[in-house]
């Protein structure tokens, strides 16, 4: 990609990403595994399991998606079940304008269309910890995330749907994910505001928890930034 | 299922536009205009306001097990947060939490 342009920070911060980006081939590949797997089951033709994976590529609106699907729901229904269920992204994608917004607006665009999870939280932990990158090297650093997830992402959802039902359910495929983003998550809590936006997060999120898909966890969301936020406030606030 | 190839093709092109433009909306709308210094505080705190909360009903009623709380997954998790929080590194944290997973489901395979 426009090697010719790019200096070699650039690169090594591609390289950066890549290195980064590598572990998540073991959450990505059984999530769109699992994908395949029940889109087939569902009834799903090879080309439309492929579909979702490379078009949407949002594991959980696939799952819901496809669930509603098969559960015969209206098409609008089954659009706003899965569209509420990636608004978090809309967070991810505002988080970013501070680190990403001068960027051109292809690269922009690049970004969106990769700005999923995985590579959300990596690139922002490393913009966090180093203000001093440049915003060419921020993107290159995104894309370096991506590279590895994302054709993974669609071969494993391949895999799935050739595999079938073949994967044994004691291999608890389903709790990779959640550890995975716990494990993100833990190393990101450095301040007592941080710890106070997840917990506010998790309660409210475990007490919405019976709202249409997805949300709940955007009350949760906007509760638990707001109340980091009033709690780093209150912190900053010279002790009077 | 009744949806025909058709309908299903519309929900993927719907999704997948719909999906794309969540993803653009702020990145590709604002681009470089300066944000209010209250909004870039609240957004610092994006990360750890939505996973935890996306993580804390599977953790404590996960599908697999028929919604039902289950020791083993329960005791990953805390793994995964305790070491994540000690070691400040993901790869220790998923490790111990994987670790935790599967030991936890051999001895209760076994007992």
């Amino acid at each position: 990609m426009t090697t010719s342009t790019v200096k070699t920070a650039s690169k090594s911060a591609y390289w950066a990403g890549v290195r980064d980006g590598v572990p998540f081939i073991f959450v990505a590949g059984p999530f769109a595994l699992l994908f395949g797997v029940i889109a087939t089951d569902a009834g799903l033709t090879i080309g439309q399991a492929m579909g979702f994976s490379v078009l949407v590529i949002a594991g959980a609106s696939q799952f819901a998606a496809v669930q509603m699907i098969t559960e015969n729901a209206g098409i609008a229904f089954v659009l706003m079940a899965a569209l509420a269920v990636n608004l978090r992204m809309a967070m991810y994608s505002a988080s970013l304008v501070p680190f990403l917004g001068s960027a051109p607006m292809w690269q922009r665009a690049l970004v969106s269309y990769l700005n999923f999870d995985q590579t959300y939280i990596t690139s922002i932990a490393r913009y966090e910890a180093r203000p001093e990158m440049t915003v060419p090297d921020r993107v290159m650093y995104f894309l370096g995330v991506a590279s590895p997830i994302t054709p993974l992402w669609v071969i494993m959802t391949l895999v799935g749907i050739l595999a079938g039902t073949a994967i044994p359910e004691a291999w608890a495929l389903d709790f990779i994910m959640p550890i995975m983003f716990l494990a993100m998550v833990a190393p990101m809590l450095k301040s007592v505001a941080h710890i106070a936006a997840a917990v506010a997060s998790i309660i409210v999120a475990l007490v919405l928890v019976d709202m249409p898909s997805g949300t709940g966890l955007l009350v949760a969301a906007g509760v638990a930034m707001l109340t980091g936020a009033a709690v780093e406030a209150w912190m900053e606030k010279p002790a009077a | 299922m009744t949806y025909s190839a058709v309908e299903i093709w519309i929900v993927i092109a719907l999704l997948g536009v719909g999906t794309f433009l969540i993803r653009f909306s702020f990145l590709g709308l604002i681009g470089d205009r300066p944000m209010p210094p209250f909004v870039l505080r609240l957004l610092r705190f994006t990360p750890v306001a939505v996973l935890p909360g996306m993580v804390a009903p599977l953790v404590l009623w996960p599908a697999a097990t028929g919604g039902q709380p289950d020791i083993v997954r329960i005791l990953a998790a805390l793994a995964t947060v305790g070491v994540g929080l000690w070691t400040r590194n993901v790869l220790w944290a998923v490790f111990a939490g994987v670790l935790t997973l599967y030991a936890g489901l051999a001895a209760t395979g076994l007992l």
